[in-house]
């Protein structure tokens, strides 16, 4: 669907993005992950045929945005990082706009309106004007502009950015929905949202990517396997000792210890877990809890913006 | 061109459905109004043809700078606002946008130049008024708001909020104006660029007059289309940074 071969951006002296290779499938969903300033939101402009690139080659669906940037634009759906809402206009009557502006025509816009608003929950705001919606329903307006005429790719800018947790839960169901119909490429720094709604994660940096691949294939890259977290009631260090005599744990930190309670962090494979439960019950020690080690994709994303020698473009 | 016509059927919208437009409106009609009880009404007893020509000449003052503050909003304000990139990420040329544009603006200008129509009938309750007279004062009307609207619509393309978009219209607007007076300082053949350069001095007179000069004519859509130019290039540049 996409193919990026040596995209570069410069902004006069500045390169907010350098010499970026990758492809995307028909159908895939895929999270561009980076801090902000990275460069994701260039990256995505440039795709979304609103800015040209300084150098490189980007063809979508097989035509190339530099030649024929109309024909790309009416197969993508953009929405940038502030969702482009005229505050003066009704929801329906922005969406029609939106839709006639890509083609779709007059007379079938109020269908595709329609199952734009089914399709982003913004049916009943139908007739209210712009300017009277939350931000939640603003994000979500704009992300049904981006699909009200059924374009074949999905970019969207960071479309849980400024939402509460609740929005966060709906927008992410929204477009799990829209999955299979469309290619999704989103951006966002939230690393916990991407990885619960993408296939692939593109981790960019410095307007490089410094890696790519599945959150799985990305900690066992990077990670040696996950974490595993233990609570005990015992000394911590005792407990750490006992867990590295199972073959594949590594060290082990402690994450908090008081009142005779003690959590662990251990490097190792989550799939180690029984081992280690049965080699402390076997030691007499309590064990309170164990379970997988939480904020994973954290650490990964941590490491890998912050080693500048970090492995660039691990195996699929 | 059926672009073109949607988003000059939104931005015409925009204009209804927003106080600015109102507003511009009511100042040009009042201001107007004020103008036409003092200039052309007060004073000595004059023919009605004097009375015309006084009411087109200070209209057409204010047409040009209610041109350039209804199409301050155009792009500076999509820009600021981030609605431009609903616009650039769709299917639609450049000039598809700025001619859009361009018109929503010029029909909302046309709209309240029409409403000033009640003084020359006015004029006529007491007075004698020629039709032709009439035609050509608003035609004129009509040609100098269109180029006060280009004029701002340009500057809109090139400032990032609406008084920068304001300040540099105006500026252009008044340059073109007073090239009229460097065409009076000037030696021949200079001043004659000059004159012929002029927005106001050389080529309104004559619609204020009651007659129609090709000449005229073509400088103001040769002014439109400059300006215009200018604001689909500078929307097409904007792209590669």
């Amino acid at each position: 669907m996409i193919e990026v071969k040596g995209l570069t951006k410069y902004y006069g002296e500045l390169a907010a993005i350098h010499d970026l290779n990758f492809s995307i499938g028909r159908g895939e969903v895929i999270g561009f992950l980076g801090l902000n300033g990275a460069g994701k939101t260039t990256a995505l402009k440039i795709l979304g045929c609103v800015l040209l690139p300084t150098a490189g080659e980007v063809t979508v669906d097989g035509i190339d945005i530099a030649r024929d940037p109309h024909a790309v634009r009416r197969r993508i759906g953009f929405l940038p990082d502030t969702p482009p809402l005229y505050n003066e206009m009704t929801v329906g009557r922005y969406l029609a706009f939106a839709a006639e502006l890509r083609g779709v025509p007059a007379a079938e816009a109020p269908r595709a309106v329609a199952d734009a608003e089914d399709k982003t929950a913004t049916r009943e705001v139908h007739d209210q004007p712009i300017s009277s919606l939350s931000h939640g329903y603003r994000q979500r307006v704009g992300v049904a502009q981006a699909l009200v005429h059924q374009p074949k790719l999905l970019i969207l800018d960071e479309p849980t950015s400024g939402l509460d947790p609740v929005q966060i839960v709906e927008m992410r169901a929204t477009i799990r929905a829209l999955r299979g119909e469309h290619t999704i490429l989103l951006s966002s720094h939230i690393l916990s949202e991407i990885s619960q709604t993408c296939d692939r994660l593109l981790v960019i940096q410095r307007g490089e990517i410094v890696a790519q691949g599945s959150e799985q294939q990305l900690a066992t890259q990077l990670g040696g396997g996950g974490t595993i977290e233990v609570e005990v009631a015992a000394p911590a260090a005792r407990a750490i000792e006992i867990a590295r005599t199972v073959t594949g744990i590594g060290a082990g930190t402690v994450v908090r210890e008081a009142d005779g309670i003690a959590l662990v962090s251990l490097e190792g494979s989550p799939d180690l877990r029984p081992k280690v439960a049965r080699a402390l019950v076997q030691n007499g020690i309590d064990l309170l809890r164990i379970d997988r080690g939480a904020a994973r994709l954290e650490s990964i994303f941590l490491k890998l913006t912050q080693d500048k020698d970090s492995p660039r473009n691990l195996p699929q | 061109m059926n672009a073109t016509f949607l988003i000059a059927r939104r931005e015409l919208g925009a204009y209804f459905r927003t106080m600015t437009g109102y507003v511009i409106a009511a100042i040009l009609l009042l201001v107007d109004g004020l103008l036409f009880n003092v200039l052309a009404l007060g004073g000595p007893d004059k023919l009605s043809a004097e009375v015309l020509s006084q009411f087109f000449f200070t209209t057409s003052g204010l047409a040009i700078i209610a041109g350039i503050f209804l199409s301050m909003r155009l792009l500076a304000e999509e820009r600021q606002t981030g609605t431009l990139v609903l616009l650039t990420s769709s299917p639609v040329r450049d000039s598809e946008i700025v001619i859009g544009k361009f018109l929503s603006a010029f029909v909302f200008l046309a709209l309240v130049i029409a409403a000033t129509i009640y003084m020359p009938l006015l004029v006529m309750v007491n007075g004698k008024v020629s039709f032709g007279h009439l035609f050509a004062g608003y035609l004129g009307l009509l040609l100098i708001g269109g180029a006060g609207v280009a004029i701002g619509t340009f500057g809109s393309a090139l400032a990032r909020t609406q008084v920068l978009s304001v300040i540099i219209s105006a500026s252009i607007a008044l340059a073109m104006t007073l090239a009229w007076m460097m065409g009076k300082v000037t030696e021949h053949p200079l001043n004659d660029v000059f004159v012929a350069l002029a927005l106001h001095g050389r080529h309104f007179p004559p619609f204020q007059a009651g007659s129609i000069h090709v000449r005229d004519v073509v400088y103001y859509l040769m002014v439109i289309y400059i300006a215009l130019f200018g604001a689909i290039r500078v929307l097409e540049a904007r792209r590669w940074r």
